[in-house]
């Protein structure tokens, strides 16, 4: 593949055809919770997206620049997991100050970020995958985009769920990830569109 | 009394008390690799050990933890333990290392060490902590087997790498995909909850 062309297939594979949530059940156990509401799952979605897009990046360059000149590599889940949580309280004290409407919307669910699986799995896929900084940024971006997604379809999906007959033993969870399988299978039909790698 | 308490405990999480199927926690670090049999054997391993020693841990350093840190504190003591199975795998084991990726790093996030530290190891005794993980995580352990066995199965018509079905099977190449794992869980779900919970709630 051409080089100047992988951020931009990097982007549309971590929507689409390698789907975070879809293809690496990343972050499920927010996922079955909150997608009970369409305004929950909004909220999160769109905290993911922010928090994957700006430490990822983050996280690149404390790898390159602090962990691989001192050969600490084997150090990076603990720093990695400090940073996302000091970034997500930072960014959870700066809206509580500056904005109150954004941080209604939106600051009640960064604490729940810091536990999703998701934010962390990103990071450490761009490490195994050696993406560059910029492509690190593109793939943060482009997953959270994914999950977002992948959560507004499921919440828009239950919605109608509500009026429709479960058996009880596979009500909540049970139907959900029958849901979610479904959808991954759609999603499956992606995938000849980009080689992923 | 005691020994009563430590059985009690113990059986808990293995069955009415399944963190998997009551509270469907910490299914995605490992859900990913649950297509081989192998591989799930390994996670879940790892899985056990952070639990266990991790609860354990916690609980002898419970009265010295201050409350407004004690997830930071927390997270420092699983993310040790995970370090440990990383680096163990990756020097012993460098093949299973390289198939499971970034997933081994995951356990860190898995809800399940996270709960059973929050909602046990605080409160009590390390050992009866210890036992609590050990618990917790042979109950995670023993589902996700079950996944991994029936995916692995259906989908190559193979065990731990060895075939099993003969030339007649036709794989149900569904099943080793991301979509099975769903699916797999879901009717696992069903089922537990159809037989095992019903039961529990009429008792």
């Amino acid at each position: 593949m051409h080089d100047a062309l992988l951020p931009l297939s990097v982007f549309f594979a971590s929507i689409f055809t390698s789907n975070i949530l879809l293809t690496n059940y990343l972050g499920t156990c927010s996922f079955l919770s909150v997608s009970k509401e369409m305004k929950t799952s909004l909220g999160l979605g769109v905290a993911v997206i922010f928090v994957m897009a700006t430490t990822t990046p983050l996280n690149w360059l404390v790898y390159e620049y602090l962990l691989l000149p001192f050969g600490l590599e084997y150090l990076r889940f603990i720093v990695f997991i400090i940073v996302i949580a000091a970034f997500v309280q930072l960014t959870e004290m700066a809206i509580e100050r500056y904005s109150e409407p954004l941080y209604q919307s939106l600051g009640i669910f960064l604490p729940l970020i810091t536990v999703n699986c998701a934010i962390l799995g990103v990071s450490l896929f761009m490490v195994i995958r050696e993406y560059s900084f910029f492509t690190s940024f593109v793939f943060g971006l482009g997953s959270g985009i994914g999950w977002f997604v992948a959560i507004i379809a499921m919440a828009g999906i239950r919605v109608k769920l509500k009026n429709a007959k479960v058996v009880p033993a596979l009500e909540g969870p049970g139907i959900t990830l029958i849901i979610a399988g479904f959808m991954a299978m759609a999603f499956m039909g992606f995938s000849g569109m980009i080689a992923v790698s | 009394m005691a020994k009563n308490k430590v059985r009690k405990t113990f059986l808990e999480p293995l069955g009415k008390n399944n963190p998997v199927f009551v509270q469907i926690l910490g299914i995605c670090s490992t859900l990913a690799v649950t297509n081989k049999l192998q591989n799930t054997m390994v996670m879940t391993l790892g899985v056990l050990f952070t639990t266990a020693l991790s609860s354990w841990t916690i609980s002898l350093m419970r009265n010295h933890i201050p409350s407004r840190i004690r997830m930071m504190v927390e997270t420092m003591v699983i993310a040790t333990f995970v370090i440990i199975v990383d680096i163990v795998l990756k020097a012993f084991y460098p093949e299973m290392w390289k198939q499971l990726g970034p997933y081994v790093g995951l356990i860190i996030t898995n809800c399940i060490v996270m709960g059973r530290v929050e909602a046990f190891a605080l409160q009590n005794k390390p050992m009866l902590s210890l036992v609590d993980g050990l618990a917790s995580g042979l109950g995670y352990a023993y589902v996700l087997l079950a996944i991994a066995f029936v995916r692995e199965l259906l989908g190559t018509g193979s065990l731990w790498g060895y075939r099993i079905l003969g030339s007649w099977w036709t794989n149900w190449s569904i099943m080793i995909m991301p979509p099975g794992g769903f699916f797999v869980l879901a009717i696992l779900i069903w089922i537990i909850r159809e037989t095992i919970m019903k039961e529990a709630s009429h008792a």
